[in-house]
């Protein structure tokens, strides 16, 4: 006696014949878990620094100032948690996770691994433009942001150059793209570092610095930081979005027309959104390395290809690094703080040898 | 149907189709036949308006094909391009969904119909055990089948192919044009063909379009174009026919022989 094989079934879960549900449920554990780490993470490195604070006295901190709640809390630890540490832990998460899902789409958009978010000349700009602030004092009657609004402005108009110069017979191609922003890269960099030489000033030695190795130690609250956020979030949203169309792209020009999505044009738009997104990141943060390079490829290992997976993984992963980072630049060598991309190139470089290795056994 | 009018194509000087016609009714495969450099895969390309030419129209089912989208294109032709994954470690199974992409606009998720769509078309090539390895592990035979089977997930009723039977052996290159007849016949998709093999052409093509420098040298029925008179001038080749039971087979020989047949020692 059995039932008809229909009748078995028609229950609400038909056969999983591509393996694709397994795959779903494994990657949404993922990003479940990668998520609760990154809560964890953000609580626990705020709550680390010179100053000892307990995790709870950042959850007291965090519950008077959100929810209104009044809780006894020490006077210095309030403005120390919420004043020094708080800002700057969520501009780590904003700038690792900007970085990262960057990388992963400008992999895919110029078909090589070892593309990053900085092939694009666009921190060049970005540091040519803060240079030019710093050293003649071009402040555009911007005040206190002037240093991090032309470092923006010199980061789209580097986008906008290498842009102009791929573009130069009509079609952006992988190759052009590359060759442009690489040369674009080389000659803002020697404009950098041309100015600072024939201002002979001491606080562009201490600059070049920032905007060589980066650092987070200029986070604090406000708009800049708001609107980081808020572009960091929208890119991550668009580039999950566009994961198919990412997918395709990766694999050639022809495959990507067959399917629907004209290359030429989606490549445009993805520049314009990874542009911006770098602009923001570079002028809040200056140029930390291998986050970009590094991330994508652990999180292809973890999600598989697929960019619809892989991008909010990128997010995730590059958040939690560079939370680690930036706190191990602060305590490594306290009360001296470490250039952030020391650390993520001494994390990243090693990491990025392994991967090499596994990436092909056989060889 | 696919109806090409009048195609005219040139890189730069040097034109490479010129006043070609073309007709591909529902139901048929049409095999592009022609030496190298005869513009066989240009001629493929500008039926999906990978390339734009000069002058000449194309109708997919009566649409002028300038005045659709490059996604209305695809919902209505499905190309198996060769290109490999690069780096990108793809499975199988998200290669053949990507085929299902003109029909979902970016925001929204691929659904449950999706994936019934892309298990039916890997089962169709006979690949859906397949599914969970990754595209770039596969033989060239897997590979050629699970573009076949992204394209038919495509959902599109003209399909192109060119030359789908490259670096083939023999089983793999019959079972893929088998496959192809197979859609032609059953599902009553137009299907068109690149073809460098001429017996290919003769046993699995309802017409073929000869071409030679650009032009049409003759369309018609295997049985009309592949003929000694018309091919060896245009192959440069001595071509002998060899009649079977339910077709023909072609025979090649250099008009000029620098070494004795080995037959007539």
């Amino acid at each position: 006696m059995g039932l008809p094989v229909h009748e078995l079934a028609s229950g609400e879960t038909p056969v999983d014949l591509l393996g694709l549900a397994a795959r779903r449920s494994r990657n949404s554990l993922v990003v479940t878990l990668l998520g609760v780490m990154l809560a964890a993470s953000t609580v626990l490195c705020t709550a680390v620094g010179p100053v000892w604070t307990g995790p709870d006295d950042v959850l007291d901190v965090l519950r008077t100032k959100l929810l209104g709640t009044a809780v006894e809390v020490d006077q210095t630890v309030e403005v120390i948690v919420w004043d020094v540490r708080l800002p700057r832990v969520l501009m780590a998460t904003a700038v690792g996770a900007g970085l990262a899902v960057c990388g992963a789409a400008l992999q895919a958009m110029v078909r090589n691994m070892l593309a990053d978010p900085y092939l694009l000349g666009i921190n060049s700009g970005a540091s040519s433009g803060a240079a030019a602030t710093i050293l003649f004092g071009v402040t555009l009657g911007l005040g206190e942001h002037a240093l991090s609004a032309s470092a923006f402005l010199g980061a789209l108009a580097a986008s906008l150059l290498v842009f102009v110069v791929a573009r130069a017979s009509g079609r952006i191609t992988s190759i052009r793209l590359l060759l442009a922003g690489v040369a674009v890269g080389y000659a803002l960099s020697a404009l950098t570092s041309f100015l600072i030489f024939a201002s002979g000033s001491a606080e562009g030695a201490r600059s070049v610095m920032f905007w060589l190795l980066g650092s987070l130690g200029l986070a604090q609250w406000g708009a800049p930081l708001l609107a980081l956020g808020l572009v960091v979030a929208a890119t991550v949203v668009l580039l999950t979005a566009w994961g198919r169309h990412l997918d395709a792209l990766a694999i050639g020009d022809e495959t990507a027309l067959v399917l629907g999505v004209s290359p030429a044009r989606f490549r445009t738009r993805l520049l314009a959104v990874v542009s911006l997104c770098i602009g923001f990141v570079v002028a809040a943060s200056g140029s930390i390395g291998f986050v970009g390079l590094v991330v994508p490829h652990l999180a292809r290992r973890l999600v598989g290809a697929a960019h619809a997976w892989a991008i909010p993984v990128s997010a995730l992963l590059g958040a939690l690094f560079l939370l680690w980072a930036d706190l191990f630049s602060r305590m490594l060598l306290q009360p001296r703080e470490l250039p952030i991309g020391i650390v993520t190139a001494m994390v990243g470089a090693p990491f990025l040898l392994l991967l090499i290795r596994r990436l092909h056994p056989g060889a | 149907m696919i109806t090409a009018d009048a195609i005219h194509f040139a890189y730069g000087d040097r034109t490479v189709l010129d006043s070609v016609d073309l007709a591909a009714p529902h139901g048929e495969v049409l095999g592009l036949v022609g030496p190298n450099g005869s513009g066989k895969t240009t001629l493929l390309r500008t039926l999906h308006a990978s390339l734009r030419p000069r002058a000449g129209t194309v109708l997919i089912d009566s649409e002028q094909l300038t005045t659709l989208s490059a996604r209305e294109i695809a919902r209505r032709v499905a190309v198996v391009v060769q290109e490999t994954a690069g780096d990108l470690p793809l499975l199988v199974s998200d290669m053949v969904l990507l085929g299902r992409t003109p029909h979902r606009s970016g925001f929204a998720r691929r659904g449950r119909e999706d994936e019934q769509i892309a298990a039916a078309a890997l089962t169709q090539v006979g690949a859906l055990h397949l599914a969970g390895q990754p595209f770039d592990g596969l033989s060239g035979g897997e590979r050629q089948r699970v573009l076949i089977a992204r394209a038919l997930a495509q959902g599109s009723s003209h399909l192109l192919l060119d030359e789908p039977t490259n670096h083939l052996d023999v089983r793999y290159q019959h079972e893929i044009l088998d496959l192809a007849r197979d859609l032609a016949l059953t599902s009553d998709h137009t299907v068109v063909v690149v073809l460098h093999d001429l017996n290919l052409a003769a046993t699995y093509c309802d017409r073929v379009l000869l071409l030679d420098r650009g032009t049409v040298v003759a369309a018609g029925t295997p049985d009309e174009v592949l003929t000694p008179p018309l091919l060896e001038p245009v192959y440069q080749v001595a071509v002998r026919r060899l009649e079977l039971d339910d077709g023909f087979q072609l025979a090649f020989r250099p008009l000029i022989t620098r070494t004795p047949q080995r037959n007539s020692r």
